[in-house]
């Protein structure tokens, strides 16, 4: 006997696949834009304006743009930079502060605890948090402006010490019997047993830098230590394009494309995320069940 | 106190552990909590945080009898409810829909780019905003061109910024929140499910009796969740998409977005984080007042 669909489940699944559809699409339509917009001739656009297909197809914002490549390779190499280098430093403290908060024979762990977490219920706000950065730490224009305020973030350290607390304790108690360190058996024994929440909780920080462009826009002035979103964001908010030495390099009667050319560098600027994406995505999706667990 | 030190020589590596965090929060959170005073004074570079003429609550009352906070206060609420409502049911939705359709091929492909939107950065968003809306070429004015229909010019109307800026704040958390519902429904037990085939319930009523029902307690804790942060504003978004541009004030300026032109604009230090302090405790309290009830409903679902 074959069996037969039911007439509500074919009516469920053309609503169901209709309305998935096209909100993947709507995910997925500003992306191309952006892309055809990269890849339209310049002319094109002045005449006729963004298109989803572009009439020709040309290159020229790309050979503009890896023309003068030292501004482009210097804002990654600043973000790369800012994002190994925080995202280092900062799962170290966080998981180090994790633990300590995570070990119940630790005294003070609960009120610890409550000084970490109360400044997301209260806080200054941006202005004196500014002052403080620029008049008493005197960080205006420097790279530790861009490294150390994301550096650690509350929710992590609470995370992590959730995580970490579903370690079994007989591990850190056999190892003090053992006559080990405290800090050895964090990074001994504890840490390797961490990695998911390290992945998960890394990679929620890798992002973050990756994607600022906030505290470059407040502190830093220097062209040459602007990051790579802040970059894209000079360049789009400039209505005469950034000053690639296009001309200098081409031909003169190449016109230095200034549209295109924005959309180009937002590809240049957010293409490692999309490749990457695929492959980490199932560190934040496991990230939200670790976030659920209240400890 | 005495045995404060006791505990601190005897743990000497686990407070030395924890000691750069408490550093850092003291440094870059505590430490700002102090400089609220500036809202109580007429700034001036060269006083400094006490320097600075004393002026009581005359920046409060400015900002109170100008209106600015209660559009300011407005805009935020309003918009945040929007994408709380907005978002949580269509992530709802999703989450339904994408357990429910068989072919894994395509859960797992729409549910990928569903998620995309959460990896890039607001600059992006900017981008788009730009290619779409921008007069002289944006894409809109395009179609409409090839449609035969009149020019619209988006940077002189308000009207459109409440909708254009809610579809990205939801397109931003769509894949995301869709997560975390679908592991919700994960957890409800197949047993319901066989229980309803075989009493006949069709897949609607499977639906309706058993999913939505199962999902309200995390839809209503999500919910309450998020209100409790409905006065902070997401001003990545709203500065990517409206800028510095006066004329979409009215219609888009929320408290974050005013302090920052405070800071970086009119450079309005005292009248700027009086509007930032009034942020901070309204925000407090309301966290406060959504820990309260969820502790009533669900205890161990509390915040603290």
């Amino acid at each position: 006997m074959k069996i037969k669909t039911e007439k509500a489940t074919i009516v469920f699944n053309v609503i169901g696949y209709t309305i998935i559809t096209i909100l993947t699409l709507l995910c997925l339509l500003p992306f191309l834009l952006i892309v055809s917009g990269s890849v339209t001739p310049e002319k094109e656009i002045i005449a006729e304006g963004f298109k989803f297909i572009p009439n020709q197809f040309s290159l020229d914002a790309y050979t503009a743009a890896f023309s003068n490549t030292g501004q482009i390779v210097s804002a990654y190499r600043v973000t790369i930079f800012l994002t190994l280098g925080g995202t280092a430093l900062g799962l170290f403290l966080t998981s180090m502060a994790g633990y300590v908060l995570s070990r119940n024979d630790f005294k003070y762990r609960n009120s610890l605890a409550f000084f970490i977490y109360f400044t997301t219920l209260f806080s200054g706000g941006l202005i004196p948090w500014y002052i403080l950065i620029v008049n008493q730490l005197n960080m205006k224009d420097s790279y530790m402006a861009l490294l150390l305020p994301p550096l650690l973030s509350a929710w992590n350290i609470i995370l992590m010490k959730n995580f970490m607390k579903s370690i079994p304790d007989a591990i850190t108690e056999s190892a003090k019997i053992d006559g080990a360190a405290d800090f050895t058996i964090y990074w001994k024994l504890i840490l390797p047993l961490s990695t998911p929440g390290l992945a998960t909780i890394g990679l929620f920080m890798a992002l973050g830098y990756w994607n600022d462009w906030f505290l470059a826009n407040l502190f830093v002035t220097t062209e040459s230590k602007y990051p790579l979103q802040f970059l894209l964001y000079k360049i789009l908010a400039s209505a005469a394009v950034l000053n690639t030495n296009v001309a200098g390099n081409l031909s003169p009667d190449f016109r230095p494309p200034a549209e295109t050319l924005k959309m180009a560098v937002a590809v240049i600027a957010t293409g490692p995320i999309i490749l990457l994406y695929p492959f980490v995505q199932r560190f934040f999706v496991k990230g939200l069940t670790i976030g659920a667990v209240k400890g | 106190m005495g045995s404060f030190f006791r505990e601190l020589n005897r743990n000497k590596a686990m407070f030395l552990m924890i000691a750069p965090v408490l550093l850092f929060f003291i440094v870059f959170s505590y430490f700002p909590m102090v400089g609220v005073y500036y809202a109580f004074t007429r700034f001036s570079f060269d006083g400094g945080l006490f320097g600075s003429e004393f002026i009581g609550m005359k920046n409060f009352e400015f900002l109170f009898k100008s209106g600015a906070l209660w559009n300011l206060t407005k805009n935020t609420v309003l918009y945040n409810l929007a994408f709380i409502l907005i978002g949580n049911a269509l992530q709802l939705v999703c989450a339904i829909l994408l357990s429910e359709l068989p072919g894994k091929w395509f859960r797992k492909t729409t549910q990928s780019v569903m998620f995309l939107p959460f990896f890039v950065s607001f600059v992006l968003v900017g981008a788009f905003v730009f290619n779409l809306f921008n007069s002289n070429n944006g894409v809109v004015n395009t179609v409409l061109a090839q449609l035969g229909l009149p020019e619209y010019d988006f940077y002189l109307h308000t009207e459109p910024w409440k909708y254009i800026i809610t579809f990205f704040a939801v397109w931003k958390g769509l894949g995301y929140g869709t997560v975390i519902y679908l592991a919700a429904i994960m957890g409800i037990s197949d047993e319901y499910h066989e229980a309803a085939k075989i009493d006949g319930a069709n897949i609607f009523q499977r639906v309706r009796y058993i999913i939505v029902p199962m999902l309200v307690p995390t839809f209503i804790l999500l919910i309450l969740l998020s209100l409790g942060g409905i006065l902070k504003g997401q001003f990545d978004l709203f500065y990517q998409i409206v800028g510095n541009n006066g004329m979409l004030f009215e219609a888009t300026d929320i408290i974050d977005t005013y302090v920052y032109r405070s800071l970086a604009v009119n450079f309005d230090i005292g009248m700027g984080t009086a509007a930032g302090l009034y942020q901070s405790l309204f925000g407090f309290v309301l966290v406060l007042t959504v820990n309260y009830i969820i502790k009533k409903v669900r205890e161990d679902y509390a915040l603290f």
